[in-house]
């Protein structure tokens, strides 16, 4: 079965897009991109140190892989702007995950700030990737202004808490047929993954749930998996849910 | 001679003193910074690359010189 990913102007095998901090190494990080089956990668955009030698963390990335920046560690509009125009300008690249951080604490996305930003970043020709929190309203208002997809969390950045309100996104899907979603932030486990996918989810982005598990390209592959297998199951539709048992096998007939 | 003069700059938050005329790809050269693949931004807006040796460093200019790094 041919079930591509569409996303803006690019059509993806894989539905799992995935991040390249926190790794132990970058060997550690380039064996768990292999066996993720991802074919797009997060990166950050920050300052470059002075006074000392610097290599380029890109060199490790796999070449076929798209680079997908951030704007990790911005606080307000302007500088998410700021950030997505260096990105676009040092990688050729008019994608940008767009991330404006509300708080510290809990890393939970400021959401004013993001479609403020959102907006002028689409006017500039941006393919614009948001991560906001899990409401239906917002999602419009970013589709609205011009976002080819929206990427709800599931869960605080790095928490691996799993999906906290599966409603939210389950009624994000059926308002939004036509949405690209993408589930960006949260998921702990691959169940977390298939859980996401079975709701509806287009795709998954995570990070810390592939880096800092002990065999990280063994849950990568795994995570693989869950997203194949959640993305599956939604597209097969699943068995109603009822109250009481039912019998698989026929009751009449047994021997008595 | 203008040519000698000291200007402070703001690099990356930090502040650095150069002497004489310095445009931006002089200015990565003597900080040993990268050219390839990063950007710049000067006084809050972006440089093109090609811009970079017509452009020259003014006192109290703030640069700011990304790379990338692993994120999520």
């Amino acid at each position: 079965m041919t079930d591509l990913f569409k996303l803006a102007d690019v059509t993806f095998n894989s539905r799992l897009i995935i991040g390249t901090g926190k790794y132990r190494s970058h060997q550690e990080m380039q064996a768990a991109h292999t066996a993720s089956g991802a074919e797009m990668v997060t990166v950050a955009v920050n300052r470059v140190p002075l006074d000392r030698a610097t290599e380029s963390f890109l060199d490790y990335l796999n070449p076929q892989m798209r680079i997908l920046p951030n704007t990790a560690g911005c606080f307000d509009a302007e500088h998410a702007i700021r950030t997505a125009r260096l990105a676009r300008e040092a990688l050729e690249t008019d994608w940008i995950k767009l991330e404006v951080i509300g708080d510290k604490i809990t890393l939970l996305p400021d959401n004013e700030q993001t479609l403020e930003a959102a907006r002028v970043l689409v006017k500039e020709g941006f393919i614009v990737l948001p991560y906001f929190s899990d409401d239906l309203i917002m999602a419009k208002k970013l589709l609205d202004i011009g976002c080819p997809a929206v990427m709800p969390l599931a869960a605080p950045i790095g928490s691996g808490l799993g999906i906290q309100n599966p409603a939210n996104l389950k009624i994000m899907r059926e308002q939004l047929p036509d949405a690209v979603i993408i589930v960006d932030a949260g998921v702990g486990v691959p169940s977390d993954a298939a859980i996401a996918m079975e709701l509806g989810a287009d795709a998954i982005l995570m990070n810390t749930a592939i880096a800092e598990s002990k065999d990280s390209a063994q849950m990568a592959k795994a995570m693989n998996y869950a997203v194949q297998a959640g993305r599956l199951a939604y597209l097969s539709g699943r068995m109603s849910k009822r109250l009481y048992a039912s019998a698989s096998s026929p009751i009449e007939g047994a021997i008595k | 001679m203008t040519s000698d003069k000291f200007m402070k700059v703001y690099i990356n938050g930090e502040i650095r003193e150069i002497v004489g005329e310095v445009n931006l790809i002089e200015l990565l050269k003597n900080f040993s910074l990268p050219h390839e693949r990063v950007a710049v931004e000067l006084n809050k807006e972006v440089v093109r690359k090609k811009d970079w040796e017509n452009i020259l460093v003014k006192d109290a200019d703030k640069i700011e010189i990304v790379h990338f790094v692993g994120g999520g």
